[in-house]
């Protein structure tokens, strides 16, 4: 966990008071929906189609289980009764009311969360890999530096105005989890050959209209120098971005118009003038921020407990184990993935009860720590293994035992036309269908590990492009129409999908993927080759033949 | 920003209603020829025609206080009179979700 300071809870609480001026303001009639928007938005503050949407910051994914009871308290009593887990570690509540907004920012405020750029045209909360800190043969915690720049970033005038929202993901370990290829800029840790800790820079990724592929912009930066260049991209940015056209204001855009290469020497150039001054930073910075982070007090464990070996013969323990239990980086502990993605649910939702429970569980057994990852589930980072079995019981309980972790029925889906006023189609009940259809952890065990990810429009909030298959909605005559997508990834070895056919109506969608499904088992080569494998060794060609062979 | 008057040319292509959110709690309204709001489909004022629709929308957007975002969205009239909305999207504003919600109210 990450103790926040007093200049961080001096400034969140100040947030929460200007904010409920503003509020005031507004619903008096003394500031004009024109002049409060870009106020609202600065807090997340969105307007849905039924009412307001409200989101909230999990700076890289940490949470403590009293800031997890607090987001139940906040669906309880100012929503109804869940909150939405997003691809960007933020929660979002879609029945807030304005009025009662400013009461649910001081509830939020009091244990140190808060919704500050989580929109706009401004840093976005950095995001990172969730199980920093615990991932085995990581280079070292990612969530100093997210929060090293989370704490630069966070109200700085340079930043507040920038041509469009700007968002980072950090990773440290060599399977990325925190899909920095598709943010503007994607840091990942790497030691150089003193071994000194610092940072491969990707910059230009993004997906949405124009969808991009980070590339790499310097292979090693050292730490003590990512402030600074950080700060040349972002004044490169600023200088030459898009502002006149908003399709074409992200950094991708000029990324892309300038070459990579014009665009680092525009960097180098920058940082050359900026990297020996106060934004170098001083070990002693790391270090305090690196001493607030706290750890457990880890117990010497032993690698496989009696529980364990016990609770091995009950296959439905074992189902569970082998699918979202992962290993820890200390001997005897695990770090167990909790999925939000229940048969017949709404991806990334979590119930007031539901998060209650999960605080309650996390102190039990995971030291107080919760861990929330991009593609909408939950994670309890420093689970004893002799407390799996105890702990499956309890969270089967809750509905939150689902073993399809990684599969088929892991889908990542966006609100869509359920909620969302920018919405072309309906993300949700596609999803829904699809879980019902695989339903059965036989057969999506026998699929193995593929990716489904659904959009309901073009801005790619569920990240379609880059799911093994993607599903983008789209609106053709009034009616709702989805894009498939195969091969895209979202991961160290990002890439786009590409589309395998005409179209499919609503009705049509969920059979189209059995389909693709059903191709998929007959073209690969053995069991072990995995879907996103089988597309990349055969191309789209196949998998369309066999697809719209009948339609 | 230019205010929706001024975006685009209003044309329409059948009966319309205007239709917002309401401000201090975002609930779904509509524009009623008693140049108030109203939570229900069926107070709404209908338009047929394109002077009519942008009178409308002015008035409507004029109240900045009662309500976001005014915009004239096409319902289907039947001969009885009644009201429905003309697309999906105005059906989900209406009737809510088209998915079960996690927690019943
Ligand atoms: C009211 C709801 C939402 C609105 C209005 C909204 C709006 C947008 C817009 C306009 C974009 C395109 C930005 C661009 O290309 O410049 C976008 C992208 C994105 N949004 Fe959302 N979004 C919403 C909900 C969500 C949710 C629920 C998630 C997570 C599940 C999410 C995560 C993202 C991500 C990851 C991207 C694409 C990555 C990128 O920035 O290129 N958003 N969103
Ligand atoms: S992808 Fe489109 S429909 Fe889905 S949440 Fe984002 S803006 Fe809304």
């Amino acid at each position: 966990m990450y103790a926040y300071d007093e200049i961080d809870r001096t400034l969140v609480n100040e947030r929460v008071s200007e904010f409920r001026d503003q509020v005031k303001r507004r619903l008096s009639g003394e500031l004009t929906e024109d002049e409060f928007k870009i106020l609202r938005l600065q807090n997340g503050v969105y307007l849905q189609l039924h009412a307001y949407m409200f989101r909230v910051a999990i700076p890289y994914g940490t949470l403590s289980s009293d800031q997890l009871r607090r987001l139940a308290h906040i669906a309880r009593r100012y929503d109804r009764g869940y909150g939405h887990f997003t691809t960007r570690q933020n929660i979002q509540f879609n029945w807030i009311k304005l009025a009662e907004l400013p009461d649910a920012l001081a509830d939020l405020a009091e244990v140190g969360i808060h919704a500050m750029q989580t929109s706009g045209n401004n840093m976005r909360n950095v995001t990172s890999d969730q199980w920093a800190g615990v991932a085995p043969g990581e280079i070292e915690d990612p969530r100093i530096w997210s929060e090293l720049l989370r704490q630069h970033t966070t109200l700085h005038p340079e930043f507040s105005f920038l041509p469009r929202k700007f968002k980072i993901a950090i990773t440290a370990s060599d399977h990325d989890r925190a899909a920095i290829k598709i943010h503007d800029i994607g840091l990942r840790l790497v030691k150089n050959e003193k071994g000194e800790t610092g940072f491969e820079v990707l910059v230009g990724g993004g997906l949405g209209r124009t969808p991009f592929i980070a590339k790499t912009i310097k292979h090693f930066v050292h730490g003590r120098d990512i402030l600074s260049y950080v700060e040349a991209i972002l004044r490169v940015y600023n200088q030459y971005g898009r502002r006149d056209n908003i399709y074409k204001a992200r950094i991708k855009i000029l990324v892309h118009e300038l070459g990579i290469e014009k665009f680092s020497r525009e960097v180098e150039e920058e940082w050359q003038h900026i990297r020996n001054s106060s934004l170098q930073i001083d070990d002693a910075v790391i270090e305090d921020i690196r001493s607030r982070f706290s750890y457990p007090a880890y117990e010497k464990l032993p690698h496989m407990p009696d529980e364990l070996r016990q609770a091995a013969a009950d296959p439905a323990f074992e189902a569970w184990r082998k699918n979202s239990v992962a290993p820890h980086k200390v001997q005897g502990y695990s770090i167990v993935t909790i999925s939000l993605k229940p048969v017949g649910g709404p991806p990334g939702d979590a119930t007031a009860e539901q998060m209650d429970a999960l605080a309650d569980l996390a102190d039990k057994y995971s030291f107080g720590e919760i861990r929330v990852g991009h593609e909408q589930n939950l994670a309890l980072p420093h689970v004893a293994k002799r407390d799996l079995p105890a702990l499956w019981r309890a969270l089967d309980k809750l509905g939150l035992a689902t073993p399809n972790v990684n599969l088929i029925s892991d889908i990542i889906a966006c609100p869509g036309l359920d909620y969302c006023s920018l919405a072309n189609a309906r993300s949700i009940p596609i999803a829904q269908e699809l879980t019902r259809r695989f339903a059965n952890h036989e057969l999506a065990n026998l699929i193995g590990r593929l990716h489904i990810n659904i959009s309901g429009c073009i801005n790619a909030c569920g990240h379609h492009h880059v799911g093994h298959i993607g599903i983008l909605g789209v609106e053709k005559n009034g009616e709702e129409v989805y894009q498939i997508t195969i091969g895209g990834r979202a991961d160290e070895n990002a890439a786009l999908g590409n589309l395998i056919g005409p179209g499919v109506k609503f009705e049509e969608v969920a059979d189209v993927i059995e389909d693709v499904v059903e191709a998929y088992l007959a073209l690969r080569e053995r069991p072990e080759e995995l879907f996103i494998d089988t597309v990349k060794r055969l191309g789209v060609e196949p998998f369309k033949e066999r697809v719209y062979a009948t339609r | 920003m230019t205010s929706p008057l001024e975006q685009k040319k209003i044309r329409i292509a059948g009966p319309s209603v205007v239709t917002a959110n309401r401000t201090w709690d975002g609930a779904v309204i509509y524009r009623t020829a008693a140049r108030n709001w109203s939570a229900d489909l069926t107070d709404a004022a209908i338009v047929r025609n394109s002077d009519d629709a942008k009178a409308l929308l002015a008035e409507s957007v004029a109240d900045d206080l009662g309500a976001v975002g005014a915009y004239i969205a096409p319902v289907q009239v039947d001969d009885d009179g009644t009201i429905a909305p003309g697309n999906l999207r105005e059906q989900i504003r209406r009737t809510g979700v088209t998915i079960g919600l996690p927690v019943q109210v």
